[in-house]
């Protein structure tokens, strides 16, 4: 049972429990392959090169969508009907991870995505895609804040409350309501973006 | 072992503090808004690429957004107990990987011929945005970490 799963809404005992989790705020061992991933974008833009950038247009913008749905719509759910142990032992090996995989893909989509506009002449004000990539920049400008500025910090203060030897419930809980809150919105932003880019793609 | 851990630990008797109970003042909420404005005035650039926008309106988002991260730079500074360690190395490692970010995004404008005016200002909102990004993160984890307790 984990620190976390003994407490009871924030109420933390003074008795010394079992020793803290070990947990990797980053997991130094994908750091490579976000480095190889930051690597190939670079390049991609450096040479303009078509087809590097439409694939780390396309797939790191499908993962984002793909991820960001599933996890707002299928683990969330899930998650908040599991016990609190389980829920903090997932918590605890599935954050990590996401502070890595999500700057990522976002980096690789937006960086790979403006250059191939440039590229393919969607961002003169003459063509008919220039309209719905502005709306696109304000659905990932809206993205965006929310990630950077709500979410990321919640994220990684979840995980340094949890490494402590007795993590106050309370503050978890706390952080956790902003994934909640922010979710519907995140959800309609990625919806928008599937409209838009199909939209782009068959004009 | 961290100095949070070790003041908890020290003592497995004592009551641990309640840093969630603690009211601070709003230098994360200063923080994110100077970031939305830094991502309405990108927004407001990167619409008329590859043309050169008016600067007007987007500089003036950039000054605003500059004060608003000043301001909550300045309320951090005056915090009277805080978890100063932890801020710094969460803020550290979170400006590299930011620092990192705004300069792919950088490299991005000038290989499209951004030059003069608009690339300054285009540099300026992506310094701002590679410390809001940094400072949100670190103040919302050291907000919630023990203050080292004061000698004496």
């Amino acid at each position: 049972m984990t620190d976390v799963g003994r407490l009871a809404a924030g109420i933390v005992d003074a008795e010394p429990g079992p020793p803290p989790r070990q947990i990797q705020v980053v997991p130094l061992r994908g750091l490579p392959i976000v480095a190889a991933v930051v690597a190939f974008v670079i390049a991609s833009i450096a040479g303009n090169w078509l087809w590097a950038l439409t694939f780390c247009h396309v797939v790191g913008g499908g993962l984002w969508t793909a991820v960001d749905l599933f996890v707002g719509l299928i683990i969330g759910p899930i998650l908040r009907s599991l016990p609190l142990p389980a829920r903090a032992d997932f918590t605890a090996r599935f954050m990590p991870k996401m502070v890595l995989l999500m700057p990522t893909l976002v980096l690789m989509t937006l960086a790979a995505g403006f250059q191939l506009a440039l590229k393919e002449g969607n961002l003169a004000p003459t063509s008919p895609n220039h309209a719905w990539l502005v709306v696109s920049y304000c659905v990932v400008g809206v993205m965006a804040v929310i990630a950077l500025g709500v979410l990321s910090p919640a994220n990684i203060a979840v995980l340094f409350e949890m490494r402590k030897p007795r993590p106050d419930g309370a503050v978890i809980a706390q952080l956790m309501r902003r994934f909640v809150a922010t979710s519907g919105v995140i959800g309609a932003m990625q919806v928008a973006t599937l409209i838009i880019m199909t939209r782009v793609a068959t004009q | 072992m961290t100095a949070d851990q070790n003041h908890v630990a020290a003592d497995p008797t004592a009551v641990p503090a309640r840093p969630a109970g603690r009211r601070f003042p709003p230098v994360a909420e200063l923080a994110v808004v100077s970031l939305a404005l830094v991502v309405i005035g990108g927004v407001l650039m990167a619409s008329y690429v590859p043309r050169r926008p008016p600067l007007g309106l987007p500089a003036g988002i950039a000054a605003v957004s500059a004060v608003l991260i000043l301001g909550s730079a300045i309320l951090l500074g005056r915090l009277p107990r805080f978890a100063w360690n932890r801020f710094f190395l969460v803020f550290r490692w979170a400006l590299l990987a930011y620092g990192i970010s705004a300069g792919m995004i950088a490299f991005a404008f000038i290989r499209d011929h951004t030059r003069g005016a608009p690339l300054a200002l285009v540099l300026v909102m992506l310094a701002i945005y590679a410390l809001d990004v940094p400072l949100i993160i670190a103040f919302t984890v050291a907000r919630y970490a023990s203050p080292p307790q004061e000698p004496g």
